[in-house]
């Protein structure tokens, strides 16, 4: 190229040099995102750390920056052990639920529905999971509220006294749905929903149907096929659902503190301890938890293959 | 290239069960739209006992919720230009080399959403705690965009793996440098792909709220203000008008970025 051009503009010359030295163009391309995420983000988690190792001096209620275990001895106590076991049941109940609804609506957008209705369908499934989170969360207190449309609709259909029985339940009721475990499993089921079902069709769009053929052909009845054909085949796409369905259930305290009859939560806590008593270590400690279960889910996740799935 | 086969018909129950999840995702909005106009000032009685349009007057005329806006605005604003390079560049690098560590590109990416969001909220607050950096704007504006930067990324390298190189090739071969092909051939095919990512990230921005509490100090964004409205209820209609005008809105740049990239999942 250097022969046909003989004095090149330097536009040019900056291109062909970035073309024959690829290390150096691909450094600028990644020096900015790859600078800002390990900085911000990674530095971020890294302070995190580091924060979690120092305490915070009860008399003076400033943070002592030195190397300590006594944070740790702090969260390892009864009270927060049974914040963590809280979290992590609801969290695990609203994987399965939610796995269970997104299953079927998944499997019937991916398989029996024209171009156009799957266009319809993925546009109404998307459409949730990118509106306003807290919106969303509102929308249930005026459902639930005692005076709200499920308890109209329970007493339009005379089932009153069967309402009033299951929040009579203990663990799961409460004065009312909106005071309630189960409310509160009912809304974090609402909001991460989508996150389960996109996943979900993606490793069912991935499952050809000529394998199903193949096996009617050999003789299996559709639910055979169903069973062990399709369902392992999709099973990776569940598992990436719950990535997010379980992370996101973990780490969430918007939801616990509008809804339910406010036991705490992981968020709530990391987010008081950090807020109005200053003790940022603590907060540091308690998400450090978290944090371990997450890295643990998602060695597992991706063992399972759950990564090609999202 | 599959002959496409008829479209089966599905069992009952499944078509039931199907019906009913979506409508499960589906009847909330509605019950946000219909009680900004209701009559009912103080409980969440349904149905309604009046409809009225008054709350919204109340609503324009409240001080507090419009400085809360605005600053939702700016900082979705910088963070999507902010995530809209950084994005790109990482889609650009991963898409066009193999390097060591390119699979864990897209991981760190994703970290900051695939993390429970309170320790990414945490995380950053922690860090301006040991640096000893004020609350400010610019504190909301780098956890944004933080972790809107995947969004964009996810568009446009999927964008450039439908591109693919051959016309990357045929524009050096017709005798285009580098800028020259990314201004005519990289740029026009990546757009819809970029304002789309960069739609969801204004999106995703504009309604954060667990970790932009953490970062944003004595600052009210507009979700924080409708938090602030949850946890002590003063005027319930006013947060329902809120309610209404937030769904409406978002819902215009959410669908504009369905169009923009339908067509390239459609093939």
């Amino acid at each position: 190229m250097e022969l046909t051009t003989p004095k090149p503009s330097i536009f040019r010359r900056i291109s062909t040099a970035l073309h024959n030295h690829p290390g150096l163009f691909l450094l600028l391309l990644l020096a900015l995102p790859l600078g800002w995420m390990l900085l911000v983000y990674i530095g971020s988690l890294i302070g995190l750390l580091i924060q979690s190792f120092f305490y915070l001096d009860g008399f003076t209620g400033q943070v002592v920056r030195q190397f300590t275990l006594r944070t740790y001895g702090d969260l390892f106590t009864r009270p927060h052990m049974e914040i963590f076991g809280r979290t992590v049941a609801m969290a695990a109940s609203v994987t399965v639920g939610a796995a269970l609804m997104a299953f079927p609506l998944a499997y019937y957008t991916v398989r029996y529905t024209s171009r156009r209705l799957r266009a319809i369908l993925y546009l109404l499934i998307l459409l949730p999971l990118w509106s306003s989170y807290i919106i969303r969360v509102y929308s249930w207190k005026l459902i639930l509220a005692k005076e709200g449309i499920v308890s109209w609709f329970v007493g339009q259909l005379g089932l009153t006294a069967v309402l009033d029985w299951v929040l009579r339940l203990p663990v799961i009721g409460g004065p009312s749905l909106s005071i309630s475990s189960l409310g509160l499993f009912l809304v974090f089921l609402y909001i991460w929903l989508p996150y389960m079902i996109l996943p979900i069709m993606a490793s069912l769009e991935r499952v050809s149907k000529s394998l199903g053929e193949a096996s009617g052909d050999l003789g299996a009845r559709p639910s055979t096929t169903f069973r062990y054909v399709t369902l392992p085949l999709a099973f990776p796409g569940v598992v990436a659902g719950s990535i997010f369905t379980f992370s996101l259930t973990l780490g969430d305290y918007i939801i616990p503190s509008v809804i339910g009859d406010s036991s705490p939560f992981i968020g709530m806590t990391v987010y008081s301890y950090q807020g109005t008593s200053g003790n940022i270590p603590l907060a540091a400690a308690f998400t450090v938890l978290p944090i371990t279960i997450m890295a643990i889910y998602l060695l597992v996740a991706r063992r399972l293959g759950a990564f090609e799935a999202l | 290239m599959r002959v496409k086969s008829n479209v089966n018909r599905s069992p009952l129950g499944l078509t039931v069960t199907a019906v009913a999840v979506l409508i499960f995702l589906h009847f909330p909005f509605f019950i946000v739209m219909l009680y900004a106009f209701t009559t009912d000032e103080t409980t969440f009685t349904f149905p309604p006992p009046g409809l009225t349009t008054r709350w919204f007057g109340v609503a324009m005329n409240r001080a507090d919720l419009w400085p809360a806006l605005f600053l939702s605005l700016k900082v979705a604003i910088i963070a999507t230009a902010v995530a809209l390079v950084l994005g790109t560049l990482a889609a650009a690098a991963v898409y066009r080399s193999r390097f060591f560590g390119r699979e864990a590109i897209s991981f760190l990416l994703v970290l900051p959403i695939a993390l429970p969001g309170i320790v990414t909220g945490i995380a950053l607050r922690s860090m301006m705690g040991l640096t000893n950096i004020p609350f400010s704007f610019w504190t909301i504006v780098i956890g944004h965009a933080t972790f809107c930067v995947v969004v964009v990324y996810n568009n446009a390298i999927a964008r450039f793996r439908r591109t693919g190189r051959s016309q990357l090739e045929a524009s050096a071969d017709l005798g285009a440098d580098g800028f020259q092909t990314f201004r005519y051939v990289v740029l026009p095919n990546l757009a819809t792909a970029l304002v789309a990512g960069g739609m969801l990230a204004f999106a995703l921005s504009f309604d954060e709220v667990i970790v932009t509490t953490f970062t944003a100090g004595q600052q009210s964004t507009l979700p924080i203000w409708i938090f602030s409205q949850l946890t002590r209820p003063r005027d319930r209609p006013v947060t329902n008008v809120v309610a209404f005008l937030v769904v409406t809105i978002t819902a215009v740049p959410i669908l504009l970025a369905h169009y923009m990239t339908q067509d390239a999942r459609e093939s």
